[in-house]
């Protein structure tokens, strides 16, 4: 297995570059968008699975609108390499289900086309899009991608344990660091040198740009090209969520100890009394609704040192590939999955689903705020204080939410600032330090990607 | 008479490559193919969709800049050193063992080679259960006899010691192996030496060793080039689906490095001047092994 990994890249590569001669530079052929023609041929989707009822009901809206298309679904979480090695090969799907931070770097290698056109001719409302997520698929001032669904993230926490220890949710919702420090104090638990309670877990390493901007600082600048991941407000922001853990016996203990918990389960850490809170994605409310619905809960947005609601948004989008056989369906195709009308099927879908089950439906956030709205509209009160108030907090947090803007450097500069906070968690070094040789790192690959689509 | 000789050659000849052309087709397109052209890719600044562009040797220049380079050919290096003679001297226990198994040798050798059925992914998944630095079996075990374990999955100087104990799980095959050549030792010698009085240690040093030293060169060899090549199990506990923003650069070996740079930043060209450079290490390394190791390896067939 491991001499055949090697092997097979190799192999990969020099196969993949072998097509890729000759076809890197075709055209990708002149389409013609318009709402009312009709449509043929066949539509092969990459990257998108019909997992649940909220993508069939879409997609059956979808199939619809196409008429005579054959739409056929290339399932699975998207392997970028196969994507790119279709489009250099010259035999692309016709349309693409990618993560939205992905958009900057396939749209400045020329793997996907700006949807300018697509948008005018089929008539998309890109102004009902959340201005978060649009800003993610846009690079240099066009769209790239038609963006649906979006991640937020809601502080979550054991109401039994804040009881006990005389505290409260807005006391680890994070207006206040200083109260989350204390809380952390008060709700931790060692069993000699083991973790046995973590007081709170300011999920590092991947939402330090949460914590940034909580802070007041962006760890890039607004026109993508410009890497601030040794403002002083980053630092202090690594600084504080890492004595987080070090206060509880260091990362390490913290980490192990939550590795072994049950987190899909009704095992969970909440239902075990075993975390005190952390920030988490809402659609951990799902989980947790589902598998331990009577946990003692409380729930609340994320809050910035002000005090004001802040959410770090991600989510999907749909994109045409260069050389797409059949752009006009993809343009359709993305259009109606994403169009407000498809949500409420779906969100009937869902409603009627969790009716026949026990769980509640707690909304779906879409990326489009219309949507949201139509949505949330069917949303009826569970009369469960603790789950109405997830909901709550989760809209609340899709209004508040910001992003990392487009660059075609995402994975290197994720890398980069991630590498850096992993380092002060494995105690190799210190914030400041760490987070100075990131944007170093930041810096150089985004000044060679940029340099490269400037050329 | 030697016209006919020289059909009869030529004949042969054609014969053998018709013979041999189901390997070398594959040779040339699985194998020499993909390395040629990686030499050629390890010129050119590559992204997979726009052609290759032609600079000469600067990804080599820039991997002589590059920390994690060296970084990640130390990790390498450490893991291989730890892991080979460990695997090798924990499957050489066990092959001696099993031969005195009797009956039950069939049993234990199937059982001993079970655990190199799992995935190599499962195993990454394991090392974090199995190590796990607060509920881990081998930091419960080590907590019997009153020890306190590390975090063997965050400690930095852990994890590769860590990563070469789970290499433990598949040394079933080097055990199997082992297991032939010791039953190959002809008893006579084993009888002569303990007739002339030789102790346990002193048969096993003296007859054992060298009748078995050329299939343990053979896996010295080849678990060599393993570790330099590992990547399933460390890249799935400590960079893919195990955790999915932790890392350790601990953990970060030369394979998972040059993966990172060919199909997470589409840097094809300098991972294809990585991969060379890893060709180059790995043919020294085999070299200097082979190189040091002739004087030690005894051949049967050997009529020096």
């Amino acid at each position: 297995m491991r001499g055949s990994v090697l092997t097979a890249g190799l192999l990969l590569l020099g196969l993949t570059a072998a097509c890729a001669q000759g076809t890197g530079d075709e055209e990708t052929p002149d389409a013609s968008f318009d709402s009312e023609a009709q449509l043929t041929g066949t539509l092969d989707a990459m990257g998108f699975g019909e997992t649940d009822e909220v993508a069939t009901a879409r997609l059956e809206e979808a199939k619809k609108a196409l008429g005579d298309v054959e739409v056929k679904l290339i399932e699975g979480e998207l392997d970028v390499q196969q994507f790119l090695s279709s489009v250099a090969a010259g035999d692309p799907p016709a349309i693409l289900y990618a993560e939205r931070d992905q958009v900057g770097t396939f749209a400045s290698r020329g793997a996907i086309v700006p949807l300018d056109e697509c948008i005018d001719g089929e008539g998309i409302d890109t102004d009902v899009f959340d201005d978060a997520a649009l800003e993610q698929v846009t690079f240099e001032d066009e769209v790239y991608g038609i963006p649906e669904f979006s991640v937020v993230q809601l502080t979550m926490a054991n109401r039994d344990l804040l009881d006990q220890a005389g505290l409260a949710i807005e006391d680890v919702n994070g207006s206040s660091w200083e109260s989350i420090t204390e809380a952390n104090e008060e709700l931790a638990r060692q069993d000699g040198k083991k973790v046995s309670v973590i007081g709170y877990d300011s999920k590092l390493p991947e939402f330090l740009p949460l914590w940034a901007k909580a802070n007041g600082a962006d760890l890039i600048s607004e026109d993508g090209r410009t890497a601030q991941l040794d403002d002083p407000a980053v630092v202090e922001a690594l600084e504080w969520a890492v004595d987080i853990y070090d206060a509880q016996g260091g990362f390490g203990s913290v980490k192990a100890f939550r590795d072994q918990a049950d987190f899909f389960g009704d095992g969970n850490q909440f239902a075990t009394g075993t975390l005190g809170a952390m920030p988490m994605e809402q659609w951990y409310v799902n989980v947790l609704n589902e598998v331990s619905p009577d946990a003692p809960l409380a729930f609340d947005t994320v809050r910035d040192r002000s005090g004001e609601t802040i959410a770090w948004t991600s989510g999907s989008a749909w994109a045409i590939p260069k050389g797409s056989p059949n752009p006009e369906a993809a343009c359709r195709f993305a259009k109606v999955m994403t169009q407000t009308s498809s949500w409420e099927a779906a969100a009937d879908a869902r409603l009627a689903e969790r009716k026949g089950g026990e769980s509640i439906f707690t909304g779906i956030l879409t990326g489009n705020d219309e949507a949201d709205e139509a949505v949330r509209a069917k949303v009826e009160p569970s009369g469960d204080e603790v789950w109405d108030s997830a909901v709550e907090a989760m809209y609340e947090a899709s209004e508040n939410t910001f992003a990392l803007p487009a660059n075609p450097a995402g994975a290197e500069f994720e890398a980069a600032w991630q590498d850096a906070v992993n380092r002060v968690l494995n105690g190799q070094e210190e914030p400041e330090q760490a987070l100075q040789k990131a944007q170093e790192e930041a810096q150089k690959v985004l000044d060679e990607a940029w340099a490269r689509w400037d050329e | 008479m030697s016209e006919a000789r020289g059909r009869l050659r030529n004949g042969d000849t054609r014969a053998a490559f018709l013979f041999l052309s189901p390997w070398l087709v594959g040779f040339l397109l699985w194998t020499a193919y993909p390395v040629v052209y990686t030499a050629y890719l390890s010129l050119t600044d590559y992204d997979v969709i726009n052609d290759p562009t032609f600079v000469g040797t600067e990804n080599y220049r820039e991997m002589l800049t590059d920390d994690k380079v060296t970084l990640a050919l130390g990790n390498t290096a450490i893991y291989a050193v730890l892991s080979v003679p460990f695997q090798l001297g924990v499957s050489l226990a066990l092959a001696l063992l099993l031969q005195r198994a009797g009956r039950a040798r069939g049993l234990f050798r199937t059982a001993f080679f079970l655990p190199k059925m799992t995935p190599p992914v499962a195993i990454g998944v394991l090392v974090l259960l199995l190590l796990n630095g607060q509920s881990g079996l081998l930091n419960e075990s080590l907590s019997w006899v009153g020890i306190d374990g590390p975090n063997w999955t965050t400690d930095p100087p852990w994890v590769k010691p860590g990563l070469a104990l789970m290499s433990l799980w598949t040394i079933g095959a080097e055990i199997i192996i082992l297991l032939a050549a010791l039953e190959n030792v002809p008893r006579e010698l084993w009888e002569a030496a303990r007739v002339d009085g030789a102790s346990w240690w002193g048969r096993f040093r003296h007859v054992t060793l060298p009748m078995i030293s050329g299939p343990l060169y053979f896996l010295a060899l080849v678990d060599t080039i393993a570790a330099f090549q590992s990547f399933t199990e460390a890249y799935t506990a400590y960079f893919g689906a195990g955790n999915s923003t932790y890392g350790n650069d601990a953990a970060l070996f030369y394979v998972i490095y040059v993966f990172q740079q060919a199909f997470e930043f589409l840097h094809m060209g300098y991972a294809a001047a990585l991969a060379m450079l890893l060709f180059l290490v790995v043919l020294v390394v085999t070299a200097g092994q082979s190189a040091l190791t002739r004087r030690y390896v005894f051949y049967y067939g050997d009529q020096r």
